[in-house]
C-alpha cells in the first residue's frame, strides 16, 4: 500500500481552536497517518499545547472539526478517544507518591471496565512498557523522586500501555538531557516503525529532521508551512518565524542538522 | 522476558502482599479494640462476661441481670456507632483529597461537615424527626460543597486548590453564622440542647435505631467509591489527563462528591460535628499503603473505625464526666497535623 492511500489515524480541518472564547489559533489543517511521525514546530506561545488539547478533544474546537480514523471525535465517549489516541503531558510536579508502575498502568484505564482495576495482565503489560524504554528498574520507584527525564520516559511507557493506534507528545524532550533526548526519539521512530501515528511538538528543528516524516510550522495560531522537513525548515522560514538567523546543512551521511549562525547579522566589514 | 523485568517481577509479587496484610492487620486491630471498648466502661464487663451474654443473645436464652442491658441496649451500640462513623469519615476524606488532589483538603475544609451540622441544626430547629433530620443534613451539606465549587469555578483561579479552601472558609464561615442565628431563634429548653449537642460531637447519645439509619446511608456513599476506586485513582492526575486516559471526569467528580458527602453528612447527623478524622487518617493511610486510591480506601475505613473506637472509649472512660469526642479528635490531630507541616510539603506538593 502506498503512503498516499494509507488512511488518516487522527487529522484536523480548517480547526479554530483557543481557551472559551478567546481565539489562540484558527484555519489549521494536519493529518498524520499510521507509521508517520509528524512533528510540530513553533515558538513559544504559538499555541502548541492549545492545538494537542484540541486535537484531543479536552478543549472544544471553536471551528472546523477533528478526527479520528475519520470519524469526527466531537461526538465520542472519553473512553473511545482514549482507545485511539493516548496523551503524553509534559512532565508536570506529582501531587501524590504513586509509584512509577501505579502510574504506568493508568494507561490501561480505557481498556478496563467501569468497575474494575487493573490485573495481572494489564500490569505485565506496564512492566513491558517501561522495560522498551528501558527503565524497568524504575517501576517502584516513587514517581515523585524520580527525575524530570524519567518522569517524560514513565509518561511515553503510560501511553505505549494505552494501545492506542496514535499518540500525541507535548514536548516530549524538553526536559530530558541529551542522551535521553536521543532515547525518545529513537523511541519515537520505532513507535511509527510499529505502525502507531506520533504526533510531536518540539523546539528543535533537528529533532523534526531525525524522526519527522512530516513537519508543521506553526507561528501566531496558523500553520506557516506544512511538509517534509527539508522544504518546510528552509533558514529563510525558521529567519521568519523565530527571528535568528541559521544555517541548515546536510552532514555528510544524509541527516539534515540546523544550526544557529552567529556571523549573518554581523555588519559587513 | 528480559532479566531486569523478571527481577521486577519478583519484588512486585512480594510487594503486592504488602498492603494486603497491612489491611489484614488493621482488621485485626479493630476487632481487638471492638472487644477491649465493649467490656470497659461505667460498668465494667469481663471478657467471659460479654462473651456469656452474646451466647444469651444467640441462643435466645434469658438474659441475666444488668450485663445484657448494658451490653446491648449501651455499649454495643456505641461501639458500633463510633466505628461507623469513624470509617465513613475517614473514607469520605479519603475520596476528598484524592479528588482535589490535595492532602489539606478534607470534608471539614469543603464544609460537608459544617454544612451538615446546618442542615440537622435546622432540622432539629423544624422538630422534624430522625430521618429528616438526615435528610436536611444532606441536602445542605451538598449544597454547602455544591456552593463551595461553584464559587471556586467562577472566580477560576490560578491556584484553583487555593481558591477552593478559600471559598470554603468563606462560605464555612457563612454557616456558622446561620447556626448561631438558628441557636438563637431555637427553644432554649428543648430544641438548644440537641444543637449544641450535635455541634460538640459526641456519641454519648446514640440509641441503636439510629446506627440503623445512618449505616444503609453510609453504605450507599461507599457503594460507589468502591465500584469507581480505579477512576477516582486515575482523576487524581487531574481533568486533562484523566479525560485523556479515558474517563468522564466532571461526571466522575460529580459521582464522588455525592457519594463523600452522603457518607459524612449521614453521620454527623447522628455524631455531631467530628473534626480532623477525615484529615489525619486518610494520610497516615497514605503513609502506610501509598496514594492509590484502591489500597488507600479499605486501609482507611478500618483506621478511620479503629481510631473513632479508640477515642470514643477514652472520652467516656478517661474522666469522671464524658469529655466531647470532637474536643479529643482536635487535641490529637491539631498536633499531628502541625507535625505533618513541619516535615516539609515532600511527596505531595
Amino acid at each position: 500500500m502506498s503512503a498516499t492511500a494509507m488512511p488518516s489515524m487522527l487529522s484536523v480541518r480548517g480547526l479554530g481552536f483557543g481557551y472559551g472564547a478567546k481565539v489562540v489559533g484558527s484555519e489549521v489543517d494536519l493529518e498524520v497517518r499510521r507509521g508517520e511521525v509528524l512533528c510540530l514546530l513553533g515558538p513559544n506561545g504559538s499555541g502548541k499545547t492549545t492545538l494537542f488539547k484540541t486535537m484531543l478533544g479536552l478543549l472544544p474546537a471553536q471551528a472546523g472539526e477533528v478526527l479520528l480514523e475519520g470519524r469526527p471525535l466531537a461526538g465520542l465517549p472519553r473512553l473511545e478517544i482514549a482507545r485511539r489516541v493516548a496523551y503524553v503531558p509534559q512532565a508536570q510536579a506529582a501531587h501524590f507518591p504513586f509509584r512509577v508502575l501505579d502510574m504506568v498502568v493508568m494507561g490501561r484505564t480505557a481498556h478496563l471496565g467501569l468497575f474494575a482495576a487493573p490485573g495481572r495482565e494489564d500490569r505485565a503489560k506496564a512492566l513491558g512498557a517501561l522495560d522498551a524504554l528501558g527503565i524497568a528498574d524504575l517501576a517502584y520507584a516513587e514517581y515523585t523522586r524520580i527525575s524530570g527525564g524519567q518522569r517524560q520516559l514513565a509518561l511515553i511507557a503510560r501511553a505505549l500501555a494505552q494501545d492506542a493506534p496514535a499518540i500525541v507528545m507535548d514536548e516530549p524532550t524538553a526536559s530530558l538531557d541529551f542522551g535521553n533526548q536521543v532515547v525518545v526519539l529513537g523511541e519515537v521512530k520505532r513507535l511509527a516503525e510499529r505502525g502507531l501515528a506520533v504526533v510531536l511538538s518540539t523546539h528543535d528543528p533537528d529533532h523534526a529532521f531525525s524522526v519527522g516524516n512530516r513537519v508543521a510550522l506553526l507561528d501566531g495560531g496558523r500553520l506557516i508551512a506544512q511538509g517534509r522537513p527539508a522544504e518546510v525548515l528552509t533558514p529563510d522560514r525558521l529567519r521568519a518565524v523565530y527571528g535568528v538567523s541559521v544555517v541548515v546543512e546536510r552532514l555528510s551521511q544524509g541527516q539534515m542538522v540546523c544550526a544557529p549562525d552567529y556571523g549573518a547579522d554581523a555588519p559587513a566589514t | 522476558m528480559p532479566e531486569s523485568v523478571r527481577l521486577v517481577r519478583t519484588r512486585a509479587e512480594a510487594l503486592a502482599n504488602h498492603p494486603a496484610a497491612i489491611v489484614a492487620g488493621l482488621g485485626a486491630l479493630l476487632i481487638a479494640l471492638i472487644l477491649v471498648a465493649s467490656t470497659v466502661g461505667a460498668y465494667p464487663l469481663s471478657l467471659g462476661e460479654m462473651l456469656a451474654a452474646l451466647g444469651r443473645r444467640l441462643t435466645g436464652a434469658a438474659p441475666v441481670g444488668q450485663v445484657d442491658t448494658v451490653l446491648f441496649e449501651v455499649r454495643l451500640p456505641r461501639v458500633f456507632a463510633a466505628v461507623v462513623v469513624g470509617a465513613a469519615i475517614a473514607g469520605a476524606g479519603a475520596a476528598y483529597q484524592t479528588l482535589f488532589r490535595n492532602p489539606l483538603v478534607s470534608p471539614d475544609i469543603l464544609g460537608v461537615s459544617t454544612g451538615a451540622g446546618l442542615g440537622a441544626v435546622l432540622g432539629i430547629f423544624l422538630s422534624l424527626p430522625v430521618a429528616g433530620i438526615q435528610l436536611s443534613a444532606f441536602v445542605v451539606g451538598l449544597a454547602t460543597v455544591g456552593l463551595v465549587y461553584a464559587i471556586a469555578s467562577v472566580v477560576h483561579g490560578r491556584e484553583p486548590i487555593l481558591v477552593l479552601v478559600l471559598a470554603g472558609v468563606v462560605v464555612g464561615s457563612l454557616t456558622g453564622a446561620a447556626i448561631s442565628l438558628l441557636k438563637i431563634l431555637a427553644d432554649p429548653y428543648d430544641q438548644l440542647p440537641a444543637i449544641t449537642f450535635w455541634l460538640l460531637g459526641s456519641l454519648s447519645a446514640i440509641r441503636k435505631g439510629e446506627v440503623w439509619t445512618a449505616l444503609p446511608l453510609v453504605l450507599i456513599g461507599l457503594v460507589p467509591l468502591v465500584l469507581l476506586r480505579w477512576r477516582i485513582n486515575v482523576l487524581s492526575l487531574g481533568d486533562d489527563e484523566a479525560k485523556a486516559l479515558g474517563v468522564e471526569a466532571g461526571r466522575l467528580r460529580m459521582i464522588v462528591i455525592a457519594a463523600a458527602t452522603l457518607m459524612t453528612a449521614s453521620v454527623v447527623a447522628i455524631s455531631g460535628v467530628i473534626g480532623w478524622v477525615g484529615l489525619v487518617i486518610p494520610h497516615i493511610a497514605r503513609m502506610l499503603v501509598g496514594p492509590s486510591f484502591d489500597r488507600l480506601l479499605p486501609t482507611a475505613l478500618l483506621l478511620g473505625a479503629s481510631y473513632l473506637l479508640l477515642v470514643d472509649t477514652l472520652a467516656r472512660t478517661m474522666a469522671r464526666i464524658e469529655v466531647p469526642i470532637g474536643i479529643l479528635t482536635a487535641v490529637i490531630g491539631a498536633p499531628f497535623f502541625l507535625w505533618l507541616l513541619a516535615r516539609g510539603r515532600e511527596g505531595w506538593s
